[in-house]
């Protein structure tokens, strides 16, 4: 594709995937406005589930497919938690169901245990073919977003992210509306997870634990909650620094938490509130 | 026996957990902001123990060393951290502190090494045999440091009146505030408070293990924090309960659902039974 060499195939690829899976918690945390810190999970559920599906023989498309669907389902039931628990009680549940996902795939041997699942079958699309496919992931998921952003659907997520109890006044179904958001961003985790099972060939259970749901997060955060261009600009940037700066690497989670930890403190918006209040300034002066 | 063993290390693995999330509690109570980076605290405190025990020889005086500067630290994190996020929505305190825990974590690992450190000379290891039970002489310190901490706070909380402004501050602020009492000072306090309890559990989870590495602070972070929201975020009482059951049950889980789940998910799978159950916590009032 466009004569990139394999290197920065493998660099577009996992881009793809980064930009994609970080717009689908932005989908819940960002548009609905439920926090959530254990995105892995989900993202861990279609990787395993798709993983596990192609290695017994069943097709590619079927396996992704698949993924995303039953990390859905598991979105679903943490939704039905949503509904009952709000702010920080939420947060900790969606972290504890970070936890009790990594818990329960160490333990179980049907799923590789501690060891993970190796010799993840090639879908057969050559190098190219799968960045490509991971760019199309991203750019749909970009797409969806804005216009989901723009539907009757996002202007409720908005309604229920401000004031969930004014929302339910106006006579808004804010449960069904929550577990749309679940389903729907739960889903494309789950399809992110199955491209990133395909592409590393090799899942192990620690790649889906906390400090993954935090990087997710920290896309989501540093590049504006709830805004399509931050969360992807924020993505890019994260998944490359580590890669331009190789020396970063051993660098790399100080800067993640201290990015996140600055962005909070001075600029909750993120990239994109920041970016609107030098724009409100400009037009001020 | 075994049965009664395991209960006996479940209270002492209990008593860590208390320790540290009474810390918590006080500080959600306070402020209503979940202290995540609180963990990275309650790590610097293990390592100041190793340091200054390996240098001195006094545990005593490590000890002291450690809830005087991490206490200091504390108050800093407020001040610095907290303090300006407080009209904020809750989630962004919230990300900010994670942010500083995976940071304090990441500057343990570069300054201290990623291996861990011990103590060259243990204190507190002989073993007291009662009733056929056995214990560290560590251990058992570290249930009689809890039970202190609780009684203590109890007594500062009831008794004086420091206090009295203290549990004011907590329930109507804007009240206790425009009675005189000095609303800053109460929340460098309890961040002291707070952060010195950590420090001390620090210390001692150093000492049962005889090993500081930069992560120890990870799993009880977020243990932590379900255990203060099975009591019932905010209530010490509750908060105490709560981990003194979680450190039983996990004593018995390893054991009877080891097969099923890994000792770290059991508090999790715990809390969001609890939760779905009755979402204020165990012990919250609604």
């Amino acid at each position: 594709m466009l004569g990139l060499d394999a290197y920065h195939l493998s660099l577009i690829t996992a881009v793809g995937i980064s930009v994609g899976v970080a717009l689908s918690l932005n989908l819940i945390t960002g548009f609905c406005g439920q926090i959530s810190l254990g995105h892995a999970a989900f993202y861990g559920t279609g990787a395993y589930c798709a993983a596990l599906l192609t290695k017994a023989g069943v097709p590619f498309a079927l396996g992704l497919a698949s993924g995303a669907l039953l990390a859905a389902v598991l979105g679903v039931v943490v939704g039905l938690a949503s509904l009952r628990v709000r702010h920080d009680f939420l947060a900790i549940t969606t972290m504890g169901v970070g936890f009790l996902f990594i818990g329960v795939v160490r333990q179980q041997d049907v799923l590789g245990g501690e060891l993970g699942v190796s010799a993840i079958p090639d879908p057969g699309l050559g190098k190219a073919g799968f960045a490509l496919l991971c760019v199309g992931f991203a750019a749909a998921v970009s797409a969806f977003s804005v216009y989901v952003k723009r539907s009757w659907m996002g202007f409720v997520f908005d309604a229920v992210a401000s004031d969930e109890d004014t929302a339910r006044v106006l006579g808004i179904d804010v449960p069904r509306y929550k577990l749309a958001a679940f389903a729907l961003g739960t889903a494309l985790a789950g399809l992110g997870g199955g491209l990133y099972a395909h592409n590393v060939k090799f899942i192990a259970p620690d790649s889906f634990g906390f400090v993954e749901s935090i990087t997710i997060l920290a896309m989501v955060v540093i590049g504006g909650i709830g805004s399509v261009g931050g969360v992807v600009l924020a993505a890019v940037v994260l998944s490359l620094l580590p890669q331009w700066f190789q020396f970063i690497d051993d660098y790399k989670l100080l800067l993640y938490g201290g990015l996140l930890f600055a962005v909070m403190r001075f600029s909750p918006g993120g990239l994109a509130g920041a970016t609107r209040a030098v724009l409100a300034r400009m037009r001020g002066a | 026996m075994l049965f009664l063993e395991l209960f006996l290390q479940g209270l002492v693995q209990g008593s860590i957990y208390a320790l540290i999330a009474i810390g918590l509690t006080l500080v959600y109570g306070l402020l209503r902001v979940l202290h995540v980076a609180h963990a990275g605290l309650f790590t610097l405190g293990g390592y100041l123990g190793v340091l200054v025990t390996n240098a001195s020889g006094s545990l005593a005086l490590a000890m002291l060393v450690a809830i005087a500067v991490v206490g200091s630290l504390g108050m800093a994190i407020y001040r610095l951290c907290y303090q300006p996020l407080l009209e904020k929505p809750p989630f962004v305190a919230l990300i900010a502190s994670i942010g500083l825990f995976i940071a304090m974590e990441e500057l343990y690992r570069l300054i201290f090494g990623p291996y861990g450190m011990s103590y060259v000379q243990p204190p507190l290891q002989d073993v007291i045999v009662f009733a056929g039970l056995s214990l560290k002489l560590a251990e058992l310190t570290t249930m009689a440091i809890a039970l202190a901490a609780v009684v203590g706070l109890a007594l500062l909380a009831g008794r004086t009146r420091l206090g009295l402004a203290w549990r004011a501050s907590v329930t109507v602020p804007q009240m206790a505030a425009s009675f005189g009492i000095d609303i800053v000072r109460i929340r460098y306090l309890n961040f002291f408070i707070a952060s010195g309890l950590a420090a001390v559990a620090g210390v001692m989870v150093a000492l049962l293990n005889n090993l500081v590495e930069p992560t120890m602070g990870s799993v009880p972070s977020y243990k932590a924090l379900a255990i203060i929201v099975l009591g019932g975020l905010g209530n010490v009482r509750g908060t105490l309960l709560a981990a003194l059951a979680l450190g039983v049950i996990e004593s018995y889980g390893t054991i009877y659902l080891g097969q099923l789940l890994d000792r770290d998910a059991i508090a999790f799978a715990f809390l969001i039974a609890v939760l779905m159950v009755r979402p204020q916590g165990l012990f919250g009032k609604r």
